[in-house]
């Protein structure tokens, strides 16, 4: 075997000096007599020479495509001539017949290898084979998977290995990979196979495309051990396998303690995104873990770094836990990801619509059409999803124009009034079927309903004119629009304190029933409070006033009215002072009584609906509203399931102490109202054990406070802190953020569309862009231009983008390559 | 004096032996002070009836004049043939009334259902004696108030400081009995048969008199100058017994199917189009009838000829140059029996004075009157032209000359003078934000005014400050969108949308083949190449000034907006799929308004409430307000399942370590399920 080896760093040197010497001169085939052919071959240099017959045709394919091959062929380093064998120059290589030419690649004055033409098919098969002739060793060609074994056990420890599945020699993807080999060669082992069967045993399933593995062997000292494989999931071009072995080059993880802003590493200059796991000191140990398991899932996808809070002089968020920067220059994004499958997949959805974005930045600033086609809006997405159930819907009355009227006056009836398309008033359409089956035979009231997109004349006249609304009808009285929560619970109480209020008491004796519960006793479990008002006869204005918020306040509690002559014995013996109202608390088995002089309606209102609100509530997704209006900073305890007794103890001590006046206190059981984790998981990084105390300023910063979990809920302790959240003393946990709600997502800029095919449909009519035959086509085929418009101009963009981001770096991370490593030769 | 009879005026029943009384005694003193109304109507035709019922309704002092004994005199007479073009769809599959009259050309609007074309005639292209029937039972059962058998002969102006819009209009009728307005409002439609002046037009007999039985035309060659529609049902009518038909017309015919627009030639009577073109003898010609002539031979037979030959010869029949004596394949040199001229109608300005300076629409056209986008004359202040004859406004591009038209247009017109006059704002409603993507949407799907009158009343949406709530007017007229606030008395301080109906830009034309393969456009980002008519909602953040209206890019019906939205066009004009239409349409509405419009459970609004400090407009409307989503338990379950909603329950369940990464448990296994790709929490892009 013959071997000629020279040093690869001259190679470098007359590759450039080639680029440079044929820059000007030529792009093109020079044709060569063979004496001359063979007087210009030098030493050490490849080249690949066409003998063809003197009067054969000057053009054919076979010319045609390696015209195209000259200039990438050159660029590593080996020239292309076309030999063109006249008589009295008769070579050996000039074949007898016209139909036997055949192209030779020769090193120096060696032949290496002859090509019969038809193998060199186009231009990717040319420079395929030719690299692959001259990079012998560099790849191996595998067909056996003990081959491979055998290739990967000797390289253990020592070399990583490129291994390549293409479906057939010659192919664009060969080229690729045979680019990349001619610039990794050296670095990695790049191994070839074109035998299916081969990829199939290593567990690939879609074996209909081009493949490429990395397989990180050099790391591996225990030879039982297997390599760990990476695929890369890119197309097969010389670009992307470029960007993945790149990648494959970056560490793994990368430790920093700087403001991610300023980060960089040679992902953001491949365009691929950087993620940062924060962590601190005390879960250190399990965040590397958690990073260095995202850094494997995200090799070749993204670069993956530790980001040490503790040491950080920037501030982050308290509750991020992982950075995500896209790009270089723009601002990063904070999340809070507690799985690492989210962290994965909003790494690849941000890849994905990176790619897209990269194609329409000079075009059309772009959204990206596939994540704008996803329903966003979970009212919607559920109803959707929910469509093909059968609802009970014939357990309410449907109305039309021709009903309407008639049934809301003869019987008294509830209208649930909706519109079929929009998803809300659907949803809440369901949860008044729940509520008929509820009332199933129960109930005198009619459950009706009508959809406004048919019957929108008569929802129109019932002053309908969004969805969904709920109104009741009664005889003799105006119908009444219902304002609580959407849902079954609250609607049936709705129903159910329908009683005219305030009722009309009229006797001492039917004022204590009324009072203890008994006179209303199926309706107690819908209103906790009854509501008495005391007056003499003669205070009518009073009488109008509370009469007033009673009925404004029906359906929520109930009301009750006394003015009898003997109303002194009610208001002595639950010393009052005329006028007063009566609020007897059923739970707690107790009467209270508040003076009333001179209230008007509205504040008479507001003092019942205060008197509702219990001093230590369980706080509920129904109910949490109504304390929010107090506007005060929420302490609540977290706890999972019932209340520690304990616990409850000291708070209620506080409250009567009156020390949590400035507070509302409150406690959350997260057995009855699960989304409290999720508010949790907001509030802490980690997870102290439940009961937690927590004090939460929603309406003035946001900060959030924990009770410290070392120390035991006493009063004292409770105070002591709490003294020292006011003061400033404490640090929050976290600050709520404060921002505003945005767009989730851009829509169609369909004005900027419709300007570009506007400037195009222009340009294409100037003259000089315009042949003449084309203008005839262009009206005729003015339709379906729209449609080209629009694509044409972004395939063009994208390859141009590309070429200027991509091809550049690609270049001069070859040269480097070559250049850095002076020893490694070439062995023929 | 004047009060009295005002009095006298108010009762209907005394109307006729009023106005005979009037007429009679107050003769002597009319220089005075003539009858005062402050609204007059010329005309009970659709329109004159249509804006006769909105003043009745709103309690105005009106009066509508009519020449003849009973109202919709012009279909007593016409179309000569009897059979209306306009559309009476009785069934749609629909119950909603409002986009019913999509389908319905031929009703005008009021409270009553009885009043439904529908109810007077059950053939698809009714009778126009059902139209007659159906405006007098309009006018008999609503009560409106017309003066039958009065012809208005005269029209002037009187200047008085005091009157509504310093001028009063001075009605005389044929007694001479005058009547003094402060609002002119004409409908008197298009009554004068169109002549064009040709040597020889006497020969012509027009289509207002031309016989209607075939018998007339059995065996004759037959010559009709015009291609509107009442030239070919003159033509469809004789065709079967004629030797032949011409019909000749300066320009080529255009068939409404093919431009969208209804006046054109309609399919119904195209038969002479399909004969021309399955070689049946009959034909179309295109040639300006300006520059022929008509000669009579002795055998009283009709020659076409140059005007040029005519004028040159000495002008005997027998005489004139004929062009097939040059050339002789000339086409038209077979000899007519009759030549029938259909050319259309014109608005008679004969009545009007000089002083109200009520021009033409061009020199000219003599067709239609000059008028704003309002339908206000150019020339005088309080002068309306309403119904056919406001048709300029839209000639050739929507329906503002055809009752199903005209009769919205005429409510916007009174909407502005309710206004101008009566300090009554444009009707709106008031919605939170929150419904915005609903109001939009019921319009667009059932909004017959818009549908009608696509690109010429538009629906306008006032945002109000801070975005939390806006305004819904409807079916305003694009063209004075400028002039917004004076004529609605609303603010548009905060930026507007302008919700419209449009066909595709370049799909509609005489020339255009709108049946071309692929016409139609699915994609939701295509929606803009929409060819079939479609919403598309104008956001502005200021109102456009008139400069911005007048100037803006041609073809559009509006001024480039900051923000253009498509929904796309659908094959059922139902634009209710939750992804395909609601959802970009959201988008849209978010992004112009910088906001998140999306509907939240209560669920997610209590925890967007205890772990941050803003809410989303949906719960900040709702929950907030303890008006909450709650949904139920099926519902909930496809919240988890698509991913919008954490399973806390569940997660409590695999919750082992207290870690930062509930999920992680080592590389192999992930018993979480594989939950949402982005928490919706999270899914606002965070700039913190």
């Amino acid at each position: 075997m013959m071997s000629s080896s020279f040093n690869i760093f001259r190679v470098g040197i007359s590759f450039v000096m080639v680029c440079i010497f044929y820059k000007s001169s030529v792009d093109t085939l020079p044709e060569l007599s063979p004496q001359k052919y063979f007087s210009t071959l030098q030493s050490g240099k490849a080249s690949l020479a066409y003998f063809c017959q003197a009067d054969s045709p000057s053009t054919s394919i076979f010319l045609e495509e390696l015209n195209k091959a000259v200039k990438p062929l050159q660029d590593y380093g080996i020239s292309v001539a076309k030999v063109n064998c006249v008589k009295e120059e008769a070579s050996r290589y000039c074949g007898k017949e016209k139909d036997l030419m055949k192209a030779y690649l020769f090193r120096g004055n060696i032949l290496l290898r002859e090509f019969p033409t038809d193998t060199l098919f186009d231009v990717n098969a040319i420079i395929a084979h030719v690299l692959f002739a001259l990079l012998f060793n560099e790849v191996k060609y595998v067909t056996t998977l003990e081959r491979l074994q055998n290739i990967e056990d000797t390289l253990k420890g020592k070399a990583n290995i490129a291994f390549a599945y293409v479906r057939a020699i010659g192919t664009p993807e060969h080229r690729a990979v045979m680019e990349a080999a001619f610039v990794y060669g050296t670095t990695y082992q790049f191994v070839l196979t074109t035998e299916i069967a081969l990829l199939g045993s290593i567990g690939t399933e879609d074996i209909e495309y081009a493949h490429l593995y990395f397989f990180h062997c050099k790391p591996v000292l225990d030879l039982t051990q297997q390599c760990r494989r990476t695929l890369m999931e890119q197309p097969l071009t010389t670009l992307n396998i470029y960007r993945f072995i790149k990648s494959m080059e970056a560490p793994l993880l990368t430790e920093v303690a700087e403001d991610p802003q300023q980060v960089s590493t040679v992902h953001l200059q491949l365009g691929l995104p950087l993620v940062f796991i924060v962590s601190q000191q005390a879960t250190y140990e399990a965040d590397r873990r958690t990073a260095e398991w995202i850094g494997w899932r995200l090799l070749g996808k993204a670069g993956v770094l530790l980001l040490l809070r503790d040491s950080l002089e920037v501030d982050i968020p308290q509750q991020a836990n992982v950075v995500f920067k896209r790009e270089e220059g723009m601002p990063v994004e904070y999340l809070v990801l507690h799985d690492i499958d989210l962290v994965i997949s909003h790494v690849e959805k941000n890849m994905y619509t990176e790619e897209v974005r990269e194609d329409e930045d000079d075009d059309i600033e772009g959204p990206d059409t596939d994540t704008l086609g996803i329903q966003d809006d979970e009212v919607a997405e559920t109803v959707y999803r929910d469509r093909k159930r059968q609802l009970p819907l014939e357990l309410t009355v449907e109305l039309t124009e021709e009903t309407f009227n008639a049934t809301v006056t003869a019987s008294d009836s509830i209208v649930l009034f909706y519109a079929g398309w929009q998803a809300v008033s659907m949803a809440f359409l369901q949860s008044y079927i729940d509520l008929a089956i509820k009332l199933k035979g129960t109930s005198t009231m009619l459950l009706a309903r009508i959809n406004c997109a048919d019957w929108s004349d008569v929802c129109t006249k019932q002053n309908v004119t969004e969805f969904p609304v709920v109104k009741m009808y009664k005889e003799g009285e105006n119908p009444v629009s219902y304002a609580g929560m959407l849902g079954t619970e609250d609607l049936l109480r709705f129903i159910q304190l329908r009683i005219s209020c305030p009722v009309n008491i009229t006797s001492v004796q039917e004022a204590e029933e009324y009072l203890s519960g008994e006179l209303y006793k199926d309706l107690i479990s819908y209103s906790s409070v009854s509501v008495l008002g005391l007056f003499s006869p003669t205070m009518t204005t009073a009488k109008e006033d509370f009469t007033e918020a009673g009925k404004y306040l029906k359906g929520c509690v109930i009301t009750g009215i006394y003015s009898e002559e003997d109303v002194s014995i009610l208001s002595n013996k639950y010393t009052a002072t005329l006028p007063a109202l009566l609020l007897a608390r059923h739970k707690e088995d107790k009467v209270e009584s508040l003076p009333l002089a001179n209230t008007h309606a509205q504040d008479i209102v507001q003092i019942i609906t205060n008197s509702l609100l219990e001093t230590f509530p369980e706080i509920t997704v129904e109910n949490l509203p109504t304390y929010l209006r107090l506007q005060k900073p929420l302490l609540v305890l977290f706890s999972d399931g019932s209340i520690n007794p304990q616990y409850k103890k000291a708070m209620l001590t506080l409250i009567k102490e009156k020390h949590l006046d400035s507070l509302t206190p409150c406690w959350l059981n997260l057995k009855t109202t699960p989304v409290g984790r999720g508010v949790l998981q907001m509030y802490f990084d980690v997870l102290p054990p439940l009961p937690l105390l927590v004090v939460v300023n929603l309406h003035s910063g946001g900060q959030v406070f924990a009770f410290p979990s070392d120390q035991t809920v006493t009063e004292q302790n409770l105070l002591l802190w709490l003294k020292k959240v006011e003061a400033g003393l404490e640090s929050p946990i976290t600050i709520l953020p404060a921002q505003e709600w945005k767009p989730p997502l851009p829509a169609y800029n369909f004005l900027h569309m419709m300007d570009a095919a506007a400037s195009q449909h222009s340009s294409r009519k100037s003259p000089e862009c315009v042949k003449e035959t084309d203008v005839q086509e262009n009206d005729k085929e003015q339709h379906e231009d729209k449609s080209a418009i629009k694509k044409e101009p972004t395939e063009t963009l994208r390859i141009k983008h590309w070429n200027r981001r991509f091809l550049g770096q690609l270049i001069t991370g070859r040269v480097s390559t070559l250049i850095g490593s002076p020893n490694q030769t070439f062995t023929m | 004096m004047g009060l009295s009879v005002a009095r006298l005026w108010g009762s209907p029943g005394l109307l006729l032996t009023v106005a005979l009384y009037l007429a009679l005694t107050l003769h002597p003193v009319q220089a005075s002070t003539p009858p005062h109304r402050d609204y007059c109507v010329l005309g009970a035709g659709p329109a004159g009836l249509q804006m006769a019922y909105f003043l009745q309704r709103a309690g105005r002092d009106y009066t509508v004049f009519e020449r003849a004994p009973g109202p919709g005199s012009f279909f007593t007479r016409y179309p000569r043939h009897r059979k209306l073009i306009s559309i009476n769809k009785r069934y749609t599959g629909r119950a909603n009334s409002e986009f019913n009259l999509r389908h319905d050309w031929n009703s005008l609007l009021s409270h009553d259902p009885r009043l439904l074309f529908r109810h007077y005639s059950p053939a698809y292209f009714p009778d126009a004696s059902d139209m007659v029937r159906y405006l007098g039972d309009f006018a008999a059962r609503l009560g409106l108030h017309v003066l039958y058998n009065t012809t208005i002969a005269h029209v002037t102006l009187s200047k008085d400081r005091q009157a509504w819009n310093g001028h009063y209009f001075i009605l005389t009728d044929q007694k001479g009995q005058a009547y003094q307005c402060s609002v002119l409002l004409v409908a008197t439609g298009l009554s004068v048969p169109n002549l064009v002046d040709f040597p020889g037009s006497e020969y012509a007999e027009g289509y207002e008199s031309v016989s209607v039985d075939p018998k007339d035309f059995v065996g004759q060659n037959v010559l009709i100058l015009g291609r509107g529609n009442s030239a070919f049902e003159t033509a469809e009518n004789i065709l079967g017994v004629t030797n032949f038909i011409h019909m000749l017309s300066r320009s080529r015919v255009r068939l409404s199917w093919a431009t969208h627009y209804v006046g054109d030639l309609r399919a119904i009577n195209n038969g002479l189009l399909d004969t021309y073109q399955l070689k049946s003898l009959d034909g179309l010609l295109e040639s300006d009838l300006t520059d022929l002539a008509i000669v009579k031979d002795h055998e009283g037979k009709f020659h076409i000829t140059l005007k040029f030959y005519w004028e040159e010869g000495n002008q005997r029949a027998d005489a004139i140059t004929l062009p097939q004596d040059d050339s002789d394949n000339f086409a038209m040199r077979v000899a007519y029996d009759r030549v029938i001229r259909c050319l259309g109608w014109n608005f008679d300005f004969s009545i009007f004075n000089k002083s109200l300076k009520l021009s033409s629409v061009g020199e000219f056209s003599k067709k239609y009157p000059l008028v704003r986008g309002s339908y206000e004359s150019k020339g005088s202040r309080g002068l309306f032209v309403l119904g056919t004859a406001s048709h300029s406004v839209d000639y050739r591009k929507s329906a503002g000359g055809f009752i199903h038209g005209f009769r919205y247009t005429v409510r916007a017109v009174h909407r502005l003078l309710e206004h101008r006059h009566h300090r009554v704002a444009w009707p709106s409603t008031e919605h939170p934000i929150t419904q915005l993507t609903s109001s939009i949407l019921r319009r667009v799907n059932e909004a017959s005014g818009l549908y009608q009158m696509f690109s010429v009343l538009a629906d306008v949406v006032l945002v109000k400050e801070n975005a939390t709530a806006f305004e819904y007017l409807e079916e305003f007229p694009t063209q004075v969108l400028a002039q917004l606030e004076t004529i609605t008395g609303r603010q548009a301080r905060h930026g507007l949308f302008v919700i419209n109906m449009e066909y595709g830009r370049n799909f509609s034309g005489p020339d255009k083949d709108v049946f071309f393969y692929d016409r139609s456009v699915g994609h939701t980002e295509d929606a803009w190449q929409s060819n079939f008519l479609h919403p598309v909602i104008y956001y502005y953040r200021h109102l456009p000034t008139e400069q911005d209206v007048r100037f803006r890019p041609a073809d559009w019906p509006l001024p480039r907006p900051t923000a253009i939205h498509h929904i796309v066009e659908d094959f059922l004009t139902d634009w209710t799929a939750p992804v395909g239409h609601i959802l970009p349409l959201r988008r849209f509405l978010e992004n112009c308004l910088d906001t998140d419009l999306r509907s939240f459970y209560a669920e997610s609004c209590f925890l967007f409430a205890l772990t941050r400090q803003k809410l989303p407009p949906f719960c900040q409307q709702g929950y907030l307000r303890m008006q909450g989503l709650v949904g139920t338990e099926s519902l909930r379950q496809h919240r988890v399942e698509s991913g919008a909603l954490q399973d806390h329950a569940a997660a409590d369940r695999h919750r082992e370590d207290s870690g930062q990464w509930p999920g992680y448990h080592g590389p192999v296994g992930h018993p979480q399920a594989p939950g949402p790709l982005v928490q919706p929490l999270h899914s606002n892009k965070e700039e913190l």
